[in-house]
């Protein structure tokens, strides 16, 4: 609790207290005033500055006007009654929107207080804004990487769950660039700073979160819109029903003006108001736990109600890291490990862990790379051949079987053809299972495009479940392949990428997902919703996200609405009091508060 | 031009959608108000012209709100 939350407090309990003698003392009505002053002071002094400034029809002026009148009428227990409760849910609401801003704030704890740099070999702890790139910082156990850059000295562990929502931690060792927001847990890490700290991951991240409440969901807009119109309405009904039935249907003036005071208090706008921007709040914070950032509501809107979702093959569906596919001999694939040994190529280096071994250095004599073609080196003192078509036809292999839609790799000793390696990019783990969770929460049709040829397309898409795929295709292809499916498709349209060349299509959608967002800054930038790691089962999980943000805000609207309603009806025709009327206004919001809480709870792991 | 600015010490839903709504009324200032995050997004070409105005506005509706620069 704040400060002033603290004084607010004491007052209440103050003007309780005199609130409950003045009830039991008989004849004890001035004791009702001092009561009503000491809660009513704030409020009305508002009212009177506001006045002034022009500004009327405030939650200030309403409460004034209606407890004065009360006063004026000689109900005093109500007057004081009113202020008080306005006065506890005022508290309330303000302490509730704080946790509730406080609660996210914790858990994109990640913008690191300090970095420590090295200055000609000492230590100096420093702002991480005066590190530049190119200077080296020093992370130790326990402490967050400040700034993005490479690992130059020193191993250890990572903790990257601030940002990816991963649990598993991450191994780091030199050459390796390192995220900033993550946290070092073994080893002490030496970095070389790669961006200043505006152009960060942690800021680009806090930047974001602090920013998504600036793109508005249509039911945000609709309900301020409701408000603007709605409180003048109230109050014009009330000075009618103040009036009208007085002056020609000869009512009791004490009476009707009684029930205008209810219209005055029910009239204030401000449950209303909170209600859905609190729960698309939580919504957002409840993404950004699981490893997900949400630029604004109005992609959790559009996600709710997503129809068709797009993929982009490497990197979302598969894991863009190429492997052997099974089926060759151990024989084979340890004499290509050696013969690859020395090369650095993403083709060699999976031939060389699929090996699993270290390849034995002694057997091997000397190597020479044919760029464009392969390679060949002297393995246990025999030359071997490891490379494509053109390689095997221009050292007279024949090759016997060699129809595969995959990156192949042949092996041959002098001229004599051995066998063939076959590379693929493999499918992710629980690609299928994301699929058929996206068909069950409701979607209607998954597409895959592919820059890899249709046979590659096609086995991807029937290992997934994926409903239809188009292969061969280059960046532009994909932007206009989609335009199509956009305007062809009735409902929303997502598309989930990797951000690495697929921005323009992340940006021409409804809702652009990207993948792998802790390690690409492009990623973060070009899309609307940013899954922090590479996990596709998180995109069944932040429409079941949005879906429940959207069902609170709603429920939060159809609450408050027909409850001031109800309220406005009964007091119109004479049936309600100061009481309900006091709930329909601050008893709305609070229950709106604790609706829209309940995300953030459930989701506390 | 875009900017982005904390406002401190709003304490109110509604007045926050008034001031929201004012700031866009203003001609070539377009405005986007959060109270949850309490952040005010504005995108001007004048953008001095625009601050000056939000705050003037921001004054009005709710005098103890300040806008941090």
């Amino acid at each position: 609790m704040t400060k002033s939350q603290k004084k607010d407090l004491v007052k209440i309990l103050i003007s309780a207290a005199l609130f409950i003698i003045a009830e039991l003392v008989p004849k004890a009505w001035p004791l009702f005033l001092v009561s009503y002053a000491i809660v009513g002071y704030g409020p009305i002094f508002s009212a009177v500055k506001n006045i002034s400034r022009g500004q009327i029809f405030d939650e200030n002026f309403l409460m004034t006007i209606a407890t004065a009148g009360a006063l004026a009428l000689r109900q005093w227990d109500e007057a004081v009654a009113v202020m008080l409760f306005y006065a506890v849910g005022e508290l309330f609401e303000d302490y509730a929107v704080n946790r509730s801003r406080n609660s996210i704030k914790d858990l994109m704890d990640i913008r690191p207080d300090y970095a420590v740099k090295l200055n000609d070999g000492t230590e100096e702890t420093v702002d991480p804004y005066d590190v530049m790139p190119g200077d080296i910082i020093i992370v130790k156990p326990g402490e967050k990487v400040p700034l993005d850059g490479i690992v130059t000295e020193g191993t250890g562990t990572l903790d990257t769950s601030a940002l990816t929502g991963e649990s598993l931690p991450k191994d780091i060792s030199p050459g390796m660039e390192i995220t900033s927001g993550f946290v070092n847990l073994t080893g002490l890490l030496k970095i070389e700073v790669t961006a200043p700290f505006e152009e960060s991951t942690v800021s680009k991240i806090l930047d974001l979160v602090e920013n998504s409440g600036s793109r508005k969901a249509k039911v945000e807009k609709f309900i301020t819109r409701f408000a603007r119109y709605y409180t003048p309405a109230v109050v014009f009904a009330a000075i009618a029903l103040a009036i009208i039935p007085p002056l020609l249907f000869n009512g009791q003036w004490q009476d009707w003006i009684y029930r205008a005071l209810l219209f005055l208090v029910i009239s204030c706008p401000c449950a209303l108001v909170i209600s859905v921007p609190l729960a698309f709040f939580g919504g957002v914070g409840t993404a950004s736990r699981n490893g997900i950032l949400v630029k604004g509501s109005n992609y959790l809107e559009a996600l709710a109600n997503v129809e068709e979702i797009v993929f982009d093959k490497t990197g979302t569906i598969t894991t863009g890291n190429f492997e052997v596919t099974d089926g060759c001999s151990p024989e084979l694939l340890e004499l290509a490990a050696h013969i690859e040994s020395y090369s650095a190529h993403p083709i060699s280096q999976s031939i060389i862990k699929a090996y699993g071994k270290e390849p034995d250095k002694n057997r091997i004599g000397k190597v020479e790379e044919i760029p464009g073609e392969g390679i060949w080196a002297e393995v246990d003192g025999r030359k071997y051949y490891a490379g494509n078509d053109k390689l095997m036809a221009k050292i007279g292999a024949a090759l016997t079987d060699t129809s595969s839609p995959h990156t192949t790799v042949h092996i041959a000793a002098e001229d004599k053809y051995l066998g063939t390696i076959e590379i693929a990019d493999v499918v992710k783990d629980n690609a299928r299972e994301a699929i058929s969770e996206l068909k069950s929460l409701g979607v209607k049709k998954t597409v895959m495009l592919s820059g890899d040829t249709e046979e590659i397309a096609a086995e991807v898409s029937g290992k997934t479940g994926i409903d239809e795929y188009h292969g061969r295709l280059l960046p532009q292809d994909k932007v206009d392949l989609f335009e199509k499916m956009a305007e062809k498709a009735d409902g929303h349209i997502a598309f989930v990428g990797d951000g690495i060349n697929d921005a323009p299509t992340l940006a021409r959608a409804d809702v652009g997902i990207a993948m792998g967002g802790a390690g690409s800054q492009a990623a973060i930038e070009a899309a609307d919703i940013a899954i922090m790691d590479d996990d596709i089962s998180k995109i069944g999980r932040i429409i079941k996200i949005a879906r429940k943000t959207i069902t609170i805000a709603k429920e939060n609207v159809v609450f408050a609405l027909s409850i001031k309603f109800i309220v406005l009806i009964l007091g119109a025709l004479g049936f309600a009091n100061m009481w309900m009327a006091v709930f329909a206004d601050v008893g709305v919001a609070i229950l709106a508060i604790l609706n829209s809480m309940r995300m953030l709870i459930r989701h506390k792991n | 031009m875009k900017r982005s600015f904390k406002l401190e010490n709003l304490c109110c839903a509604n007045c926050a959608a008034k001031i929201e709504d004012k700031i866009n009324k203003v001609d070539g200032v377009s405005a986007s108000l959060s109270f949850m995050t309490q952040r005010l997004n504005l995108e001007a070409e004048d953008m001095d012209y625009a601050v000056a105005k939000a705050e003037e506005i921001i004054n009005k509706v709710e005098p103890d709100c300040v806008l941090v620069k």
